[in-house]
């Protein structure tokens, strides 16, 4: 009998964070970021995550020498804070690709929802990260993720299209029904585009709920979750999860450290499983049939769909006002306004204008700088009129040309 | 002739336009030969008393307190509630008023006699407690004052208890001065009953009332049922000597429409965002700000995105001190869309610096504006029609910034005190 897969892939991001942007700003300061905070975000998570987690990391890949395999995925826009201000960080993901056993994968450069706007901006946004990618890992990335796992029938269409021959997303209730997540799929508009989804419940079981202490099966042990998995029926488990889980979300003191550190050992003992990074997965494994999703899915939210970054009439009204420049960026093609566009363009924005929070109270993915969606929802229609202004202003210039 | 006056504030620390208006009156009665003496429930030491002298209500004794004083306490004691339903509040100071009720909830204790109570002078969550009590402190000053003054005058609905113990004490005439209703801060079916009650009584004690406009007299006859013989409008004026206006570099080459006030159900904010959306479909180059916060702030931000404007409608937050004159400075076209508006003294503020207004009828400042353009507040397409016409036609705006400058600056204090000073006399 074949030995379960267990495929783990971490996202690392963080949002490039605006600064506070009056009115009385626009048309006449045109730097849009919070320098102070983004320095600061990024040092924190530096410090009680990144750093720490890589090095374990790379201790149980040189232990296991080869069992374990893994796959990240990094946003460009935060290579590029690192870049500024923490570029030892790098030097520690450099160190885990040359062990030769951990995956790279593609995304959109900035994080954003592209995919769903503009099929030429997402396809300029995917080509970039590539670049930077092969740049910085030396690796040609060949499998794809989308920002926050978002995906339609025609957004795998298109990524079929830019190379790719996989693509993870959420194994979503709405579009599964019946089937279990833990089998490969494919694209029902292109089936040679494989897909693996996200095991939702053993992801947010370390993820989500590993320091929550009012859970009834805590404390999670390795030897409980190896349990589970082994108990999971299917062919692969995909278990796809926020980086900043490990030490952030959970600091070092609940533990979780120490669990992943046992976590490897745990899993090739049991001697019915092995690891696998995507790539690999999809050669191991036949694809068991296509999965139809109509209207995008993601891993936001209990509703797995859009509704927290486009849901309200504020996302919708920024968000079309933004895509509306598609045309003149590419007209211009100027590298300043594509850089300020994209991180324009930053799923954080429109998700810190979501309205759901005020509802239902739940947990916010990233630290919130504004104290409501409407402020943020101001703020960043300050900075897009003066985007806004300086794309019109380029135009104008180059029509005298 | 000499006047004691109640009111709230005073600047420099002011949160509405009240405290403005007072200057303003003293300064105009002082040029008029009347003294003044002008309490307040809370002041800080640094007002301007060049032209009254002003008595803080926090540094009186409450003491020998006669009978009359006993019962009045007892038909108006202690009005504490803890309600969230103040007027006048501005936002912020809303919140931290909220705040500041939720952890001071035990501190509501009862001040004895011989004792001072500290007042906030502020319009927080304590404030019915503050008005029945600067009422008793109002008492005792104008027992101690009694031969300094002729004529007590009380502003807003704050001080009108104090007024009418004054009144009942000493036996000298009463005007009231009323600033704004109850009708004008929200629909009928949430005004505050007790806020209510207390400008009827303070109307119906008054020997005369005095109105800020016509549309106020209206309301103070046909709503407070109060004699018309006895209502007399004088309408405000604004002080602006010693101001420069201001020079502004703009940002964009766009022209401004701004709406500047409180964003509330009172200033129609609504149509004047229905307006913009009109205006944006006609024509290029133009940019709307809405100036200040609310409680219907959020209800706008939503139907500006609603109407797929959000790049052409931009919203400051709350603006104070120079931010004011600088967006001031920074807009073509001024507009006041209120609802209903005692006086409203923004547009005024807009025409000094050289912005031509557009205001509506139901405003009492519509009644002394010759050169500002009036539209009804419902009617948008008018709005956006007079929005349009001064952005398009540059003599338009040009005959309108002209002539509102004149205007405006005629609209002195020294006049509009000269009447009030003429309602005093014939109550003596």
């Amino acid at each position: 009998m074949n030995q379960k897969s267990i495929c783990l892939y971490f996202q690392v991001h963080q949002p490039t964070r605006l600064r506070l942007y009056r009115f009385f700003d626009i048309g006449k300061d045109s730097h849009y970021y919070d320098d102070f905070a983004n320095r600061t975000v990024i040092r924190r998570t530096v410090q009680d995550c990144y750093l720490p987690m890589n090095a374990i990391l790379l201790d149980l890949l040189k232990t296991h020498k080869g069992k374990l395999k893994l796959a990240f995925s990094i946003s460009g826009s935060t290579l590029e804070l690192f870049e500024r201000y923490a570029p030892e960080v790098i030097d520690s993901f450099k160190a885990l690709a040359d062990t030769g056993w951990v995956e790279f994968l593609c995304e959109t450069y900035y994080h954003s929802l592209a995919s769903v706007a503009s099929q030429a901006e997402f396809k300029h946004q995917v080509l970039k990260q590539k670049d930077k990618i092969e740049q910085l890992f030396g690796v040609k990335p060949v499998t794809f993720r989308n920002t926050e796992l978002i995906y339609s029938d025609s957004i795998g269409a298109a990524v079929y299209d830019m190379g790719f021959k996989t693509m993870l997303t959420e194994g979503a209730k709405q579009v599964l029904g019946w089937r279990s997540p833990n089998y490969v799929y494919s694209c029902a508009s292109q089936p040679k585009l494989n897909l693996l989804m996200r095991n939702y419940s053993l992801s947010d079981d370390i993820a989500v709920r590993f320091s929550n202490t009012s859970w009834d099966v805590w404390p999670l042990t390795a030897e409980k979750y190896v349990e589970w998995l082994r108990g999971a029926e299917g062919e692969i488990v995909n278990l796809f999860m926020d980086y900043e889980a490990f030490g952030l979300l959970h600091p070092a003191g609940s533990g979780i450290f120490d669990f992943m550190r046992a976590l490897p050992a745990w899993v090739l003992a049991d001697g019915s499983m092995q690891f696998v990074t995507p790539a690999q997965a999809v050669k191991n494994l036949k694809c068991v049939g296509p999965v139809e999703v109509e209207d995008a899915i993601s891993w936001s939210t209990v509703e797995s769909d859009m509704s927290v970054y486009l849901g309200n009439e504020l996302q919708q009204d920024a968000f079309n006002k933004l895509y509306d420049l598609t045309e003149k960026l590419s007209i211009l093609n100027d590298p300043v306004l594509w850089a300020d566009f994209g991180h324009l363009q930053e799923s954080a924005n429109f998700y810190d204008m979501s309205t759901q929070f005020f509802s239902d109270g739940a947990a916010r993915k990233y630290v919130n700088q504004y104290e409501t969606p409407y402020e943020a929802f101001i703020n960043y229609m300050n900075i897009l009129s003066d985007f806004i202004i300086r794309v019109n202003d380029a135009m104008a210039v180059r029509d005298e040309r | 002739m000499k006047v004691l006056m109640f009111g709230w504030e005073f600047p420099p620390h002011i949160a509405g336009g009240l405290g403005t208006a007072c200057e303003g009156i003293v300064k105009g009665l002082a040029y008029n030969g009347v003294e003044t003496l002008f309490v307040m429930p809370s002041a800080s030491g640094d007002e301007d008393q060049s032209a009254t002298t002003i008595l803080n209500a926090s540094d009186v004794e409450v003491r020998n307190v006669s009978s009359t004083v006993e019962e009045f306490i007892d038909r108006t004691q202690y009005l504490y509630v803890d309600s969230n339903l103040v007027p006048y509040v501005d936002p912020e100071e809303y919140f931290s008023a909220i705040e500041e009720m939720k952890r001071n909830r035990t501190l509501q204790t009862t001040v004895g006699f011989g004792q001072k109570f500290k007042f906030s002078g502020k319009y927080g969550a304590s404030l019915m407690e503050e008005v029945t009590r600067y009422a008793q402190v109002g008492g005792t000053i104008a027992m101690q004052y009694a031969d300094r003054f002729d004529v007590i005058h009380a502003h807003d609905w704050l001080t009108y208890l104090a007024g009418i113990a004054a009144k009942e004490l000493t036996g000298k005439p009463l005007v009231v001065h009323v600033h704004a209703t109850s009708y004008d801060r929200g629909d009928e079916k949430h005004i505050d009953t007790r806020v209510l009650d207390i400008e009827t009584r303070g109307m119906q004690a008054a020997d005369r009332v005095v109105t800020v406009s016509d549309l106020t007299r209206n309301i103070v006859i046909n709503r407070y049922h109060i004699d018309p013989a006895k209502v007399v409008t004088v309408h405000n004026a604004v002080d602006f000597s010693g101001r420069e206006n201001l020079q502004v570099e703009r940002g964009v080459k766009d022209k401004v429409v701004t709406f500047l006030g409180r964003i509330t159900f009172q200033k129609g904010p609504e149509y004047f965002i229905e307006a913009a959306a009109k205006v944006l479909k006609r024509t290029e180059g133009v940019r709307f700000v809405m100036a200040g916060s609310g409680d219907m702030m959020n209800r706008a931000i939503r139907q500006v995105a609603r109407l797929g404007i959000s790049d052409r409608f931009h919203f400051t937050g709350f603006l104070r001190g120079a931010d004011v004159q600088k967006m001031f400075a920074l807009s073509d076209v001024y507009i006041m869309p209120s609802v209903s508006e005692p006086f409203g003294i923004s547009p005024l503020e807009a025409m000094r610096t050289g912005v031509p207004s557009i205001i509506s009828h139901q405003s009492g400042a519509a009644e002394v504006l010759k050169y500002a353009f009036k539209v009804d507040f419902w009617d948008v397409d008018a709005m956006a029609d007079d929005i349009y016409a001064l952005l398009q036609y540059p003599v338009l705006s040009e005959f309108a910034v002209k002539k509102g400058y004149d205007e405006v600056n005629a609209l002195k204090w020294n006049n509009a005190t000269a009447k009030l000073k003429k309602v005093y006399e014939s109550l003596i």
